[in-house]
């Protein structure tokens, strides 16, 4: 399988990026590690007329600590991220999720930012982001805002960024000490979840049960009220809309979000 | 547009879309066919080589995304007198292959692995090869010959083949 042709440019600076965005407009891509996209233009599926190079672009890269968030550039790879001794530390909820992303070939190419835009609703990292209550930064042509995890998503494969502008990096609370859990089911190795569920302080969020990565709100808010984890947890479907494909129907699906929640809020890894 | 890559060592220069996907660039450009096209989704591994010493899927990196790098295939873990690397080695003697179409990528996939990680345990070398996938050996012997690869390497820290 064969993209259709495009035109390709290199940026060298995220401003670089930025201008060539605006030059081409709707019909250019940005293309970091390439591991949502390349598959999709591979199936035509996309077929943007110029793909614009950002993965050798520096400032897009890294990870670093500012008061109570650490930052993690755009273009920094999955492997990168589940790797890091600052996240393991700092938030190991992000570092176990980008280690849980397909396989070491894929984790040594795909990247964070390439993951939150593409926004598949049973991602690992949308969801992880989600369930920390992180936030990412979106670089356009009137400057800088920053969108919470809570905002970001919009619909399946759908985000409130613009074609104009360029997810820049990345930001997530400190917490070490802060309790935490992650469950994605899986019925094949390197796939996605067919359900997931993952817990940070008393926050939690659920991947593929419906358009988006969404949270559990009537879980929260029975936590909020004092209930057990283990009762929260039958509340775990509750608002969802999932699916159903070859793998699960979407009362499994259901069955499952309530199994998994339980297990995320007792810190399972799974 | 003009990509200049070191291949096996070499260095060169080609003129190719920008469409052209690595594994067609190594295979068609460069005659290089150890590295199989199987899935074309980036599920198998059949593809693997290193970029930058890193495993990655050819079929899902562009020829220009490697542009200034360096990529390593199977052929060029092979020293100039003919001798083939620890790995290698090590899934000829455990008999870690049937076919055969899946190896190339194995080999590769499991070369990053133990630079990564030269002690792994089982279960590690399960999880580390776990996008690549062999329809053959129940992958009981592979999982053998990458262990016993580690354990060779280990074994012989002056083996100047460790980082090939």
């Amino acid at each position: 399988m064969i993209p259709a042709s495009f035109d390709y440019e290199v940026a060298d600076s995220a401003a670089h990026a930025l201008s060539l965005l605006s030059e081409h407009g709707e019909d250019a891509k940005l293309l970091a590690g390439g591991h949502s996209l390349l598959p999709m233009m591979k199936v035509r599926l996309a077929q943007p007329a110029v793909l614009i190079d950002i993965a050798r672009v520096g400032e897009l890269s890294g990870i670093r600590t500012e008061g109570s968030e650490v930052i993690i550039g755009a273009t920094t790879r999955h492997a990168e991220v589940a790797g890091s001794a600052l996240l393991q530390a700092e938030v190991p909820l992000l570092a176990y999720a980008a280690a849980q992303v397909g396989d070491p070939q894929i984790r040594h190419r795909g990247t964070i930012g390439g993951s939150l835009a593409h926004a598949d609703p049973a991602g690992d990292l949308p969801m992880a982001l989600l369930a920390l209550g992180g936030a990412v930064e979106v670089s356009g042509p009137s400057g800088v805002r920053t969108v919470a995890a809570d905002d970001f998503f919009t619909g399946p494969f759908e985000t409130v960024l613009s074609p104009d502008e360029l997810l820049s990096a990345v930001r997530v609370p400190r917490g070490g000490d802060v309790p935490w859990g992650y469950q994605k089911f899986v019925r094949r190795a390197n796939d996605w979840a067919i359900v997931g569920a993952a817990a940070y302080d008393g926050r939690v969020a659920l991947g593929n049960m419906g358009g988006t990565p969404m949270r559990a709100l009537a879980v929260e808010e029975a936590l909020r009220g004092g209930t057990s984890a283990a009762e929260a947890a039958a509340y775990a479907a509750d608002g969802t809309s999932p699916g159903y494909d070859i793998h699960a129907d979407a009362e499994y699906r259901k069955h499952l979000a309530r199994v998994l929640t339980r297990r995320a809020l007792e810190g399972k890894t799974g | 547009m003009e990509v200049k890559l070191t291949v096996n060592g070499m260095t060169r220069s080609d003129e190719v879309e920008p469409r052209l996907l690595l594994v067609h660039y190594l295979r068609e450009i460069c005659g290089l066919r150890a590295a199989n096209v199987g899935c074309d989704t980036t599920s198998c591994g059949a593809c693997t080589v290193l970029l930058d010493g890193e495993s990655v899927k050819s079929c899902t990196v562009l020829a220009v995304q490697a542009n200034g790098r360096s990529v390593t295939t199977s052929e060029g873990l092979v020293a100039d007198d003919g001798a083939m690397s620890a790995v290698q080695q090590a899934f000829r003697e455990n008999h870690g292959l049937q076919c055969g179409f899946c190896t190339p990528g194995m080999v590769m996939a499991a070369t990053s692995l133990l630079a990564e990680n030269p002690h792994p345990t089982e279960q590690e070398v399960r999880e580390g090869l776990e996008g690549n996938f062999c329809r053959c050996t129940g992958y009981h012997n592979i999982v053998r010959a990458v262990l016993g690869a580690a354990e060779k390497l280990s074994g012989d820290q002056t083996n100047t083949e460790v980082t090939a």
